[in-house]
């Protein structure tokens, strides 16, 4: 493994900021830390970068002990969310500042800044300020600026969030095309969940310090280890249910039986959440092995390519949601139509009540094949 | 043109009255005040510089200004001022790094620069009596250097009533003026900076060299230009601590106010124009400094 | 972001010692005088009479000087003068700031410009050019107390003007005017009544700031007051300091506790401000 942390804890005063943090990615391997904001993922980025000594655990890049390893000697990367580009120096000095701490010859520096320009589609801007530059492209200097010194590791602290949706949503794509080119193993801070499924190989998705899951983008959203992952990515329903049978996988929701896919966690008779995505759901009576469930429209919301039908579910006190595609020949249905709606077995996603859980690997008969 | 295009307007129908200078009569109250106790009284002063006792228009003021006394006057004003500024610009950047940045404890920080906001207007007679209370002849100091040290103060030749006593007495109000420009500088030194100069792998003195102190620059630079202006303005502590045997260019003129001692008006006018030109110069040379630094900051 | 509370390996608990050095040195500078000053003023005791030896401190020198009649009169000349300097100035300057603001941002350089003027214009050159024109005829206001008294306060506006429009500019810089206004006008309120009520009490913080800054400036000022022959607080000083021994040392001390406790106000106010709401409305 490239880039291993094993037991990071930091705690600041009082407040535990990281509990105890375990990580091993592979070298080239895009990670992303998703989580809302105090959830202890910038901590810990900083930590990897040196700016933060973690209090107990152990950091290691391709083998070799770095957490005791000053911030200036770790040849780490860091894109920071507010650029930080030195105002008092042009993007080429900028971009060379690395190389010229590391006292690597004029001519050098030279060409790699204009080799790293090149990189980020900036070429002509070499002489230019940061003043001068807008958000997007003092990003991508910055970008520019941590490649430079040919990091073993890049580090990028919610590099997009200050910046304006669109040039997020094209920024993004470079930076992932760019990282795919240098094959360097990267690590990428963000709240935004749509970021982390988009860019990244694996998903670390924290809550409160600790880690709630790691996975795949697909494992992460098919397959939440918990509530909090499952509110967390993608929309989600939630319903109360309790566990009827737990090796059949057999749960009750509003006295109807309901078939998970596989065996159930949470013990029988115990009360567990039950999650479901708004897109597996369709009205109707479904297929033969379909669960179902009744109910009347409370809301519908027209979203352009998508409707999406609010249901108040008979006999229990929640609220589900269903996205249907736009069919402009056929009308939605009405506040309190009754409707039934169905769904298969896999969609049909049990999770423990316990907040504090704890990561699960991700279920076996869940994961892609 | 084609001749038709006389009339561009449909007939009858008039240009809307300008509201423009309409609205600057709300100025009115603030535009006669300042006139008649800022513009009007400089501008006579203008004029006077230019004119001679009888009225008459003249350049022989300026000319004027190369008698000697006047001269050494000027000499003495740009040395005090200039020991002053480059003592309180060094000194007083080295306190504010020291309390921004130096790790001392917070409360120490909001109480020198309370202090300084204090100290920056102790100037004039006060600020006078203190320090010859200090290091005058009798002073606090000099007894102690005398009685426990053994050192007398006027052996070294150094007295208070010397443009470096006045340059010194001159600190107590530029340190404060510096730091309370400087302090706020250091701080909005960003704290990313810092760090991203240290994942390039810099060490302090680096990031010291080659961004803190290059981004400061122009402010440290502007601001102690400011503090020249402000020491060469300076009269009542240096009236009060010299009683005007040292000739100073305020000094002067307030003698000149008191009792005519250039014997001709129009040369201390004119000495009064050299003095408002000096400071003039100095303080867009400040605003300009300070002009770059925010374009760089600006993001 | 997560928590800003950071602990860089680098800084030590305590902070460096060339950091503490150059406190201390600076500390020293500022406070020594200060020392030498109030033991000065205490020295207004009875000597020995065989040694010449002092035998205690005493707080005569204090008591001389706040039974002196003129400096009773300068002090409370020098106060009166100052609350006619503040008002003056707030009635000349928040209205001028909000009309530039609000009306003819065009003149917002003229008006900066000359506020700052008094920058380049030391007091010994203003006070040459107001007495140029006001000593002599026809507009011979010097000659009167109470025509020097009023050029005095008209000076001491003009050196206020920084300061004070400065903290105005900014108190309304941070209220959104146009609408204040306009929702005021459309309630019905006049010009008067809307500086009134709706814009200077959402300027108190600034104003209360540049109130007192300026009290300390006028409080503490000599050149123009003595070269205008008023009795104010400066010149009273000054004279203490050319005639007696002890007094001048109380007397500065006095001066110095004034500006403290002006100066001391103002952080008093910046707190109390701070932790007032926002202006209802701004998101």
């Amino acid at each position: 493994m490239f880039l291993s942390l094993s037991g990071i804890r930091k705690q600041f005063g009082d407040h535990v900021a990281v509990h105890s943090f375990d990580l091993d990615a592979a070298e080239g391997e895009f990670v992303s830390f998703l989580g809302p904001s105090g959830c202890g993922k910038t901590t810990t980025l900083r930590m990897i970068a040196g700016f933060e000594l973690p209090d107990a655990g152990s950091i290691r890049i391709a083998g070799e002990e770095i957490g005791r390893v000053p911030a200036n000697r770790r040849n780490v990367g860091m894109v920071f969310q507010s650029y930080a580009l030195f105002p008092n120096m042009s993007v080429a000095d900028n971009i060379a500042f690395g190389l010229k701490m590391r006292k690597v010859p004029a001519a050098e520096r030279k060409a790699r800044v204009a080799e790293l320009l090149e990189l980020i589609h900036l070429p002509q801007s070499g002489g230019k300020y940061p003043y001068e530059l807008s958000g997007g492209m003092q990003q991508r200097v910055a970008l520019a600026r941590a490649l430079a010194i040919r990091p073993r590791v890049l580090l990028l602290d919610e590099p997009l969030s200050a910046l304006d949706a669109k040039i997020r949503l094209s920024l993004r794509q470079e930076i992932r095309a760019i990282q795919r080119q240098l094959g360097i193993t990267t690590v990428y801070v963000t709240h935004d969940q749509e970021e982390a499924l988009s860019l990244s190989d694996r998903i670390v998705v924290m809550s409160q310090g600790r880690i709630e899951q790691i996975g795949t983008p697909s494992e992460i959203y098919n397959a939440p280890a918990t509530e909090f992952v499952a509110r967390f990515v993608g929309t989600l329903n939630l319903l109360p249910a309790t566990v009827t049978d737990a090796a059949s996988g057999r749960v009750r929701i509003a006295g109807r039986e309901l078939r998970a896919a596989s065996a159930v966690e949470a013990p029988s008779g115990s009360s567990a959440t039950v999650a479901l995505r708004p897109e597996a759901i369709v009205i109707g009576d479904g297929g033969s092995e379909a669960n179902r469930l009744d109910g009347s429209v409370s809301d519908v919301t027209f979203l352009g390519s998508i409707v999406r039908i609010r249901v108040r579910v008979e006999g229990v006190d929640a609220v589900v949601a269903l996205d249907t595609f736009n069919n402009p020949h056929e009308a939605p249905p009405r506040i309190g139509d009754h409707l039934r709606l169905a769904f298969p077995p896999e969609a049909l996603l049990v999770l423990p009540h316990a907040p504090d859980a704890g990561p699960v690997a991700g279920d076996e008969s869940l994961a892609p094949a | 043109m084609t001749a038709g295009s006389a009339t561009s307007e449909a007939p009858g129908i008039r240009p809307a009255p300008r509201r423009v200078p309409l609205a600057w009569l709300g100025l009115l109250p603030f535009l006669l005040f300042s006139a008649g106790f800022l513009l009007l009284p400089i501008a006579f002063l203008v004029i006077g510089s230019f004119q001679t006792s009888t009225g008459e228009p003249t350049l022989e003021n300026y000319s004027g200004l190369g008698d000697p006394y006047i001269v050494a006057a000027f000499w003495n004003s740009v040395t005090v001022s200039l020991i002053s500024a480059v003592g309180g610009g060094i000194g007083g950047f080295l306190l504010a790094a020291a309390v921004v940045r130096g790790g001392l404890p917070r409360p120490l920080r909001t109480g020198l620069l309370t202090f300084s906001g204090v100290a920056s207007n102790f100037a004039g007679v006060p600020l006078a009596l203190a320090f010859v209370f200090t290091i005058g002849n009798n002073g606090l100091i000099t007894l102690i250097l005398k009685d426990v040290f053994g050192v007398s103060l006027k052996a070294t030749g150094f007295t208070i009533y010397s443009q470096l006593g006045i340059a010194l007495v001159y600190l107590y109000f530029q340190l404060p003026l510096m730091l309370l420009i400087v302090a706020p500088a250091i701080e909005g030194l960003r704290r990313e900076w810092r760090e991203a100069a240290e994942n390039m792998g810099a060490t302090g003195r680096q990031y010291w060299r080659h961004i803190a102190f290059p981004i400061l620059l122009p402010t440290l630079l502007g601001t102690t230009i400011l503090l020249f202006g402000n020491a060469f303005g300076a009269q009542a502590t240096a009236f009060q601590l010299t009683g005007g045997t040292i000739p100073l260019v305020p000094v002067v003129i307030g003698a000149q106010i008191r009792g005519d001692v250039l014997r001709n008006q129009g040369l201390g006018y004119a000495m009064a124009m050299g003095m408002v030109l000096v400071m003039g110069v100095m303080i867009l040379v400040y605003v300009w400094l300070r002009r770059r630094s925010e374009r760089w900051l600006r993001s | 972001m997560t928590a800003a509370v950071t602990a860089p390996r680098r800084r030590r608990r305590w902070g460096s010692p060339w950091a503490w050095l150059i406190f201390l040195l600076g500390v020293s500078y500022f406070v020594i005088p200060l020392i030498a000053t109030i033991e000065f003023s205490l020295r207004a005791a009875y000597k020995d009479p065989v040694t010449g030896e002092f035998i205690r401190p005493s707080l005569a020198a204090y008591e001389l000087v706040l039974k002196d009649p003129k400096f009773v009169g300068g002090l409370l000349t020098s106060f009166r003068i100052a609350l006619i300097t503040i008002a003056v100035s707030l009635l000349l300057l928040v209205p001028t700031a909000y009309w530039v603001r609000l009306k003819v941002p065009r003149a917002r350089p003229v008006v900066e410009l000359i506020t700052l003027m008094p920058f380049v214009i030391p007091p010994v050159v203003l006070v040459f050019g107001l007495i140029r024109i006001y000593a002599p005829p026809p507009l011979a206001f010097l000659n009167s107390t109470f025509g020097t008294e009023a050029v005095l306060v008209g000076a001491y506006v003009v050196l206020s003007f920084p300061y004070m429009y400065r903290a105005v500019d900014t108190g309304l810089s941070t209220i959104d005017l146009r609408t204040l206004t306009e929702a005021a006008q459309s309630l019905g309120a006049g010009w008067p009544r809307v500086l009134w009520s709706v814009i200077f009490p959402n300027l108190r913080g600034a104003l209360l700031s540049g109130a007192f800054l300026t009290l300390a400036i006028v409080m503490g000022e000599y050149t123009i007051a003595s070269f205008m022959g008023t009795k104010t607080f400066g010149p009273y000083l000054s004279l203490l300091g050319q005639n007696k021994a002890y007094e001048p040392a109380a007397g500065s001390i006095i001066s110095f506790a004034i500006t403290w406790a002006a100066m001391f106000a103002i952080v008093i106010i910046g707190r109390a401000n701070r932790g007032r709401t926002q202006p209802a409305g701004a998101p």
